[in-house]
């Protein structure tokens, strides 16, 4: 079995604001072994970029209060000394952050930016050797005539090149855990089909755990091997990439995978979507943080639901949701594939 | 580059004759004003005072004295109306000793202002903070001429920790030089300190909240590496336009006030005295001055400007 690096148990993260507490993440709790692609999906706001940040000790700050418990190799992350954090950033947990563009130093050299980094944790390499390094890295995401660009700043560079940039920038220590925060969201449909290869590239040649964030369903398909679906601060549901894709058990998923435009079937007179926002976590409803948004929504959903297997047959495949299996599987089906309702405004 | 250069030349030979033109003009349209009874003294009579002005050409149109007077400003033979000394003598002789006011200053409110802005900015909301917010509105508002005053009576004065007014040139007593410039320093640098301070700390704050800030954090940097190499590095960008700009000002003889409360022979004073008397010579060659170093630092600005931030390419 392979080597399980983190060990994430009911973390919860709160901020206090001047409006009040918001309770980001409620309740979270997943694994990720070496070789292995979970993807965290869900709305903005969901809560899965500040589980992924708080990882790495991003989030503290005076108004942040944290529980639970998230371990790395056995090490408590939350607890952990920021001297501690600090060796761990970038060395053992790596992240690859949404926007390209705003996420490097606009006035270092891009080969000064990841030079930077390795000599922040080999305080031993002469920089000309970890210049060479970074060159090596920039040449291993696909970045042509490297030598030469690792001197260019950030503004010469393609949208698709900064984010190769900052992949090399994370990959430059061989981290262990490595964390892509909407690697792809900022960029040209094209370019996120490279920078995808990419992340599969990795996935295929290192060993490292990747933590892939996002609310794009059809990136995971392409790349997850298991996927948690984040609502509102909490996992709703939680699955091998198959039975969240043909068995989803929560509205929300379906809601999620009914707004995926396919390009198999014939395009949709409008596109689908899921009524309503997504609540303010100040004040969230009782019970069910889906209720108010649901179409399916009963009696017994003013009570939250625990996250547990509902599937006999698939003991880990966890959601959150009073209906009983059966129901969720006549539901589900809208005009033939999965969606949350049928679409009632008319085209 | 070269561009740039041939640009900012241009702009400077544009700016020295607005400038000229102005002043020399103000002093066409003041109705007491007559440089031929200065020239002549209290006591001469009409026909001295008239065969005065026509020996220096007041009797001539305007174009015709604004000609003549670049043209001796330019070959360096202005002279003064009141002493009839020369001009531009006058301010080699005395720009030393406005260089030893403004440049110390400058340094001096620089590295507090960074300090001080780096402070409010880390401690922002905090007491430290709120305590140099209100101390930076005081160094704001308090004019130059009563600090100036008030540090003379509290220091010199009643306690005699320092010199009471004067100057001493660095070449002959450095230590004397500093002691006796101290309190200058501070009468000018307090206000840039107080205003400056405020702007970096606004600066650090929008530049904290930045994703390649987060990033920094996250590559494992230190706190220090983070704030030094990325937040301070791309906070200081307006600081540096205001510097130029205000250094310039100063070196122009903006120090009037300070230089005239604490009787230091340099720029100021002289233009002060020149003011005083109505001496067209001495102020037209000071507006000058000053738009010259105006243009000189604005060029100066950039060029660091875009060492430092490499987005910006130099262009006119």
């Amino acid at each position: 079995m392979a080597e399980r690096l983190l060990e994430v148990d009911n973390l919860q993260v709160s901020f206090a604001t001047e409006d009040g507490v918001v309770r980001a993440v409620d309740g979270v709790s997943f694994t990720l072994d070496r070789g292995e692609v979970l993807a965290i999906v869900g709305e903005s706001g969901s809560g899965k970029s500040v589980t992924s940040m708080t990882l790495m000790g991003l989030t503290r700050g005076v108004n942040s209060r944290f529980g639970g418990s998230a371990k790395l190799k056995g090490k408590e992350l939350l607890s952990a000394s920021e001297e501690d954090l600090q060796k761990i950033r970038g060395a053992e947990i790596a992240m690859i952050f949404q926007d390209p563009i705003s996420s490097l130093s606009p006035v270092h050299r891009i080969g000064d930016q990841i030079v930077e980094q390795i000599r922040a944790h080999d305080k031993k390499i002469s920089k000309a050797a970890a210049f060479d390094r970074a060159v090596e890295l920039m040449e291993r995401v696909g970045i042509p005539h490297a030598r030469g660009r690792a001197r260019a700043y950030p503004h010469e560079f393609s949208g698709g090149m900064r984010q190769r940039a900052m992949i090399a920038m994370a990959l430059s220590l061989s981290p262990s855990v490595l964390i892509a925060d909407e690697p792809t969201t900022a960029l040209d449909v094209t370019i996120q089909a490279q920078i995808l290869d990419e992340v599969k590239d990795l996935k295929e040649h290192s060993d490292s755990g990747i933590i892939f964030v996002t609310h794009d369903l059809g990136v995971v398909a392409d790349i997850a091997d298991r996927v948690i679906v984040m609502y509102a601060g909490r996992v709703v549901e939680k699955g091998t990439l198959d039975e969240i894709f043909y068995d989803p058990q929560h509205p929300y998923t379906w809601g999620l995978l009914g707004s995926v435009t396919r390009m198999d079937r014939d395009p949709p007179k409008r596109l689908p979507s899921i009524p309503g926002l997504p609540p303010s976590l100040i004040n969230a409803p009782a019970g069910c943080h889906f209720r108010p948004r649901c179409p399916h929504e009963f009696d017994r959903c003013r009570e939250v639901p625990p996250l547990e297997a509902r599937v006999s047959e698939a003991p880990d495949h966890l959601d959150r949701c009073w209906l009983s299996v059966e129901d969720k599987r006549s539901r589900r089906e809208v005009e033939g594939r999965i969606g949350l309702v049928k679409d009632t405004v008319p085209a | 580059m070269a561009r740039f250069a041939v640009r900012r030349f241009m702009s400077m030979l544009a700016l020295l004759f607005a400038t000229s033109v102005v002043v020399f003009g103000i002093f066409e349209i003041i109705p007491s004003y007559n440089p031929a009874r200065a020239i002549a003294g209290r006591n001469a009579n009409k026909t001295t005072v008239q065969e005065v002005s026509r020996k220096f050409g007041f009797d001539k149109p305007f174009y015709a004295q604004y000609a003549n007077t670049m043209k001796l400003i330019f070959t360096g033979q202005i002279v003064d109306y009141q002493d009839q000394l020369n001009v531009v003598d006058q301010f080699k002789q005395k720009f030393p000793a406005t260089l030893s006011l403004v440049i110390p200053a400058g340094i001096i409110w620089l590295i507090a202002a960074i300090v001080l802005g780096s402070v409010g900015a880390l401690k922002a909301g905090k007491f430290a903070d709120r305590a140099l917010m209100v101390m930076a509105i005081v160094g704001v508002s308090i004019p130059v001429f009563l600090l100036a005053a008030v540090l003379l009576y509290l220091l010199a004065y009643k306690t005699s920790v320092f010199p009471n007014t004067g100057y001493v040139s660095l070449t002959s007593s450095p230590a004397q030089w500093a002691y006796h410039l101290i309190l200058p320093w501070f009468s000018i640098a307090l206000l840039s300190i107080g205003f400056y301070s405020r702007v970096l700390r606004g600066n650090i704050l929008d530049m904290i909240n930045q994703d390649f800030v987060r990033t920094a954090r996250a590559k494992g940097l230190s706190q220090r590496d983070v704030f030094s190499r990325h937040v301070l590095r791309n906070s200081l960008m307006p600081i540096i336009t205001l510097f130029g700009l205000d250094f310039a000002t100063l070196l122009g003889g903006a120090t009037l006030v300070t230089e005239t409360v604490f009787n230091i022979p340099g720029i100021g004073q002289y233009e002060a005295a020149a003011i005083g008397n109505l001496d067209v010579p001495p102020i037209l060659v000071g507006a000058m001055f000053t738009a010259f170093f105006v243009v000189i630092f604005g060029a100066f600005c950039d060029l660091f400007y875009a060492l430092l931030d490499p987005r910006i390419r130099l262009s006119g």
